[in-house]
């Protein structure tokens, strides 16, 4: 002990029991300062497990469940007999989902030699790529063909991140005879995008573009459904959760249209260009309406090729153009019941009141002449006369007496120059000549002898087909106007029963005095019976009220009316319109061809096939009327 | 001579089965952690029997290495130390010099096996101070500080440059509780942690950028959700959503989905915290706390000054895990790459934890032979 103690005062010695017992109190310590340390991480772990959880909970949730949307069916589209107007079918499509690819461009050129992508698909691909998120698949060809899809296929290793992706795309099984109808869908573009809610169109590709597609988009388009898909942090799907919420698909929707009636009246045009269309005028449902030559809509539903629609575009006879809604015609001589009308309604005719026919109708101080068609005038004419063989000296000086403000507003009533309010988009309103509107549009006053021509539909008229066929649509009903309208019932799911669209409220008539009606109708029954178009009922079971248009294809120069054509057999633009039975109509048709030698010689005998094609059906329903009653009165 | 050898050997080999030299309370723990890692890696690698039966070899090869060890007395390892210590030291300076890894110079490969010599730092290090201290007058002074810190800054520094600052820092931490627990005085170690805080700013000059922006992420891990930050920020999410019961085994979202990075190595405690939730982790926390417990126990009961604080060093060592893995997963602290002892899949790790605990049993067996 003494050595040691001695030593170390230069050399310490292990003190072994000291060393022991140090290293006890540093244990315990450092025991202490670990389990003080490991409180805190235990702390820590409360915190972010019961503090926390519920946010973490839920980003856990964000991670892991990815929303998909499921695009609704789109509801089919039938006409009034249940045939099958717009369907959905089967097809492929290349979706590519941008997050997998690592160089677009070199990409897209390389699928370009397997599989054809126009300009027009990168176009859209590259707009619709930029409202998703880079793992969403991007449509970016669709329709597929079937060697396309078995190429693509056997390549497919070679392009990550694109799928062939089975979706429904529209049909039109008619094709071309209800393009102007039932129109199309296509693609949702970016004019689209601003306009429809996002949500409802998160799975949906396709928008309705025209027709009854377009004006009936929300019924047609169902409601968009969810489906939760459990994703790893690659956004690949694995698994379909069960929380999932069905697209409930569009209404299919029942129209008033006969696709036979509109079949028999697309055949009479024979391919001429016109319209023709036909009206029940008890409640405005449009039977058939024709705007020819027309186009195949199917092409339009997964994009046209440039070429084609610059081809369509470009063609002389307008295959685009709705010549129903859109076609500008003047309406002539089919003015001439609703002046004559007029006058009785204003009280400046009786219907046995006569006008002398000459040949050449003056305005008192003028020395311009305005022509009878017959030269040398057709004599002394009352109203029936006069709508039977259309004399015009009879309507000048009705309308000459009537003056514009009086015409203008008479005629209003039964709908000229103005929309009918059918159920399609991008009607035209015509034109209803009168002094506001030639101040509008020429910003010029008005001419007694403007008032003269337009008292025989001439001048500056212009109507629509649907416009006279809605307006005779309400001479037919003895004044009752009724919207036009092609929707006739909407079925919310395929064993849902039909639902009748509800009829709108009785308008009141147009027409003052029933005996006005009667002497105007018994006018345009003579003009098949006996006057411009008589023959045209030969054999028809029902008495025809009709009357002839033939309206000369003018340009005007300076204060000239020139005519543009010179071949007699298209020199004018010719109309007709008829209703029957003329008692109790139960249709109306209005054919107006480009193109023709007179209403009666080339409108009338379509008019005719129209009513030929229709009859059958009618005494169908009459007979069954018929025995529907004889039983509920015993 | 031969004879007498041979004897002795024999009589050892005998002994060896007769009476097993293990801590059984400590055995039973272990055993205990390594079947919750075997379990939480089968969920965390997504049922992948593999790697579960590649772990399981491992932890075989560690226990036999353990048991090897156990059988070593703790004079002769103190014999070996210095040369352990230096031949780990010539292996880090040749992996510095040439050696292969992702991203990081860590491995060597020696044809057989392919190895990172830091883990044997591991072991060697607290050998190595314990063998310095144990010749040294305790509680140390400047100059011991000074030498043990040598000893200490030189390995440390090459693997800081691998570079490995999560092994650095394990390893720093395995030498400097050696001297804490030797009893370096309070006020001492008032003024190193004074100077080592007063050299952070210094030593962030010398960080890499990877580390730097690691740092900066935990401050703020939603400034880069996809990039920097979604490790921490995923890790969070994990542990958070496991609520206090947790989701079940194998229905942690996180990790079988793969929003959680490196699930069965570094933030397997991630998807522990996730299926099991708080009251899991409280569970595991605890079970390290009993085995440092055990750890210290043992290391208290040696009876030389060199077992002792290589046994305590090395016990404390295992709480420097815990506790980096925990934080890190947490986002307390840096993403380093620490694993959770006997849990995190990973060969090296586990067996160079293993050995450590074959030098603990070793102490233990031999707790009541008079050191020399």
């Amino acid at each position: 002990m003494r050595r040691s103690r001695s030593m170390s005062r230069f050399k310490p010695l292990k003190e072994g029991r000291y060393e022991a017992v140090t290293f006890r109190r540093r244990a315990l310590a450092g025991f202490l300062i670990i389990v003080a340390c490991l409180i805190a991480l235990g702390t820590r772990f409360a915190f972010l497990q019961i503090d926390q959880h519920e946010e973490f909970s839920a980003r856990s949730e964000a991670n892991r469940v990815l929303t998909r949307p499921l695009a609704p069916a789109r509801g089919l589209i039938y006409d009034r007999n249940g045939i099958l107007l717009a369907e959905n079918v089967a097809a492929f499509r290349l979706e590519v989902s941008p997050e997998q690819v690592h160089d677009m461009n070199a990409m897209l050129a390389r699928l370009g030699d397997i599989v054809s992508i126009s300009d027009d698909d990168l176009t859209r691909f590259n707009a619709l790529r930029k409202g998703k998120h880079s793992y969403e698949g991007v449509p970016l060809r669709l329709k597929l063909s079937e060697e396309e899809i078995a190429k693509f296929s056997t390549n497919r290793w070679a392009f990550p991140g694109v799928d062939v992706v089975p979706y429904l795309t529209r049909s039109y099984p008619l094709g071309e005879e209800f393009a102007h109808t039932v129109g199309y869908v296509g693609r949702i573009d970016e004019n689209d995008l601003g306009n429809l809610d996002k949500g409802d169109y998160a799975g949906t590709t396709h928008i309705g573009k025209t027709g009854i597609e377009r004006y009936y988009e929300d019924r047609l388009h169902g409601e968009v459904g969810y489906e939760k898909v459990e994703v790893n942090a690659d956004h690949r799907p694995l698994r379909v959760l069960p929380d999932r919420l069905a697209p409930k698909p569009g209404e299919n929707l029942y129209l008033t249209i006969d696709s036979h009636l509109q079949e028999a009246a697309e055949a009479a045009f024979e391919g001429r260009a016109g319209a023709a269309v036909a009206i029940d005028p008890r409640n405005g449902e449009v039977l058939a309406m024709v705007s020819v030559p027309s186009f195949d809509p199917n092409p339009f539903v997964n994009g046209i090729a440039g070429a084609d629609y610059a081809a369509l575009l470009a063609s002389e006879d307008k295959p685009l153009l709705n010549r129903l809604l859109r076609g500008n015609y003047a309406p002539g001589s089919t003015m001439k019941p609703f002046v004559g009308l007029a006058g009785l309604e204003l009280g400046l005719r009786r219907p046995e009141d006569t006008v002398l026919s000459t040949g050449e109708f003056f305005i008192p101080g003028q020395s311009r002449a305005y022509r009878d068609d017959v030269r040398g005038g057709q004599g002394r004419v009352d109203l029936v006369q006069a709508i039977a063989k259309s004399v015009n000296t009879y309507f000048y000086s009705l309308a000459l007496d009537m003056g514009i403000d009086r015409f203008s507003s008479s005629l209003g009533r039964f709908g000229f120059g103005q929309q009918t309010g059918i159920d399609l988009t991008g009607e035209g309103s015509g034109v209803l000549p009168s002094r506001e509107w030639k101040r509008a549009r020429f910003n010029q006053p008005w001419y007694p002898g403007e008032t003269v021509i337009a008292g025989i539909g001439q001048g500056y008229w212009v109507v629509t087909p649907l416009q006279l066929a809605n307006a005779v649509a309400i001479i037919a009903a003895r004044g009752v106007p009724h919207t036009p309208h092609l929707l006739r019932a909407a079925q919310r799911s395929l064993d849902a029963p039909l639902e009748l669209l509800p009829a709108p409220p009785p308008r009141k008539s147009v027409i003052d005095k029933p005996a006005d009606w009667a002497a105007v109708q018994q006018g345009m029954i003579e003009v098949v019976r006996s006057g411009t178009a008589r023959g045209v009922d030969a054999d028809f079971p029902y008495p025809i009220a009709g009357k002839t248009g033939t309206a000369e294809r003018y340009s005007r120069t300076g204060t000239e009316w020139t005519s543009i054509s010179a071949s007699p057999i298209e020199r004018h633009q010719v109309l007709f319109e008829a209703f029957t039975p003329a008692d109790d109509a139960r249709i109306v048709v209005i054919v107006a061809l480009e193109a023709g030698r007179s209403g009666a010689h080339d409108a009338a005998p379509i008019a005719r096939k129209m009513l030929d094609a229709w009859l059958p059906g009618d005494q169908q329903r009459q007979a069954r009327a018929a025995a529907a009653t004889a039983e509920n009165a015993p | 001579m031969i004879d007498e050898l041979l004897l002795e050997w024999r009589h050892r080999f005998v002994s060896m089965w007769r009476k097993p030299r293990v801590d059984l309370p400590l055995f039973g723990a272990l055993l205990l952690l390594m079947g919750i890692g075997l379990v939480t890696l089968y969920s965390a690698s997504d049922l992948d029997r593999g790697q579960v039966i590649s772990q399981a070899l491992r932890f075989v090869l560690g226990l036999l290495l353990m048991a090897a060890i156990a059988r070593v007395p703790p004079l002769t390892l103190r014999n070996w130390t210095p040369w352990l210590y230096a031949a780990s030291v010539v292996l880090l300076v040749i992996v510095v010099v040439h050696g292969e890894g992702r991203g990081a110079n860590r491995w060597l490969d020696l044809k057989i096996v392919r190895f990172q010599p830091s883990e044997l730092l591991k072991l060697t290090m607290p050998m190595m101070i314990a063998w310095y201290l144990n010749g040294r007058p305790l509680p140390p002074g400047w100059i011991t500080l000074g030498a043990a810190g040598a000893l200490i800054a030189v390995p440390a520094a090459l693997i800081a440059k691998q570079p490995d600052l999560g092994t650095a820092l394990l390893i720093v931490a395995s030498g400097a509780f050696g001297i804490f627990l030797s009893g370096l005085a309070w006020w001492r170690i008032g003024v190193l942690l004074g100077a080592v805080a007063g050299m952070v700013p210094v030593a962030w000059h010398f960080l890499h950028d990877y580390q730097r922006n690691r740092v900066l992420t935990l401050l703020d891990p939603e400034a880069d959700p996809l990039g920097n930050g979604w490790h921490i920020i995923q890790s969070k999410i994990a542990v958070g959503s496991g609520g206090l019961w947790g989701k079940g085994w194998h229905h942690g979202t996180q990790s079988r989905l793969e929003f959680l990075p490196e699930h069965t190595t570094d933030f397997i405690f991630s998807v522990f915290a996730e299926e099991w939730g708080l009251v899991g982790v409280l569970l595991l926390l605890a079970l390290y706390v009993f085995i440092i417990a055990r750890c210290l126990w043992i290391a208290a009961e040696a009876k030389d000054t060199y077992a002792r604080l290589l046994a305590g060093a090395i016990s404390m060592s295992l709480f420097v895990y815990v506790v980096v893995n925990g934080g890190m997963i947490t986002g307390v602290l840096p993403v380093v790459g620490v694993p959770l002892p006997l849990v995190s899949y990973g060969g090296t790790s586990a067996v160079s934890l293993l050995a450590g605990f074959g030098v603990l049993m070793s102490i233990h067996a031999h707790r009541k032979v008079l050191a020399g």
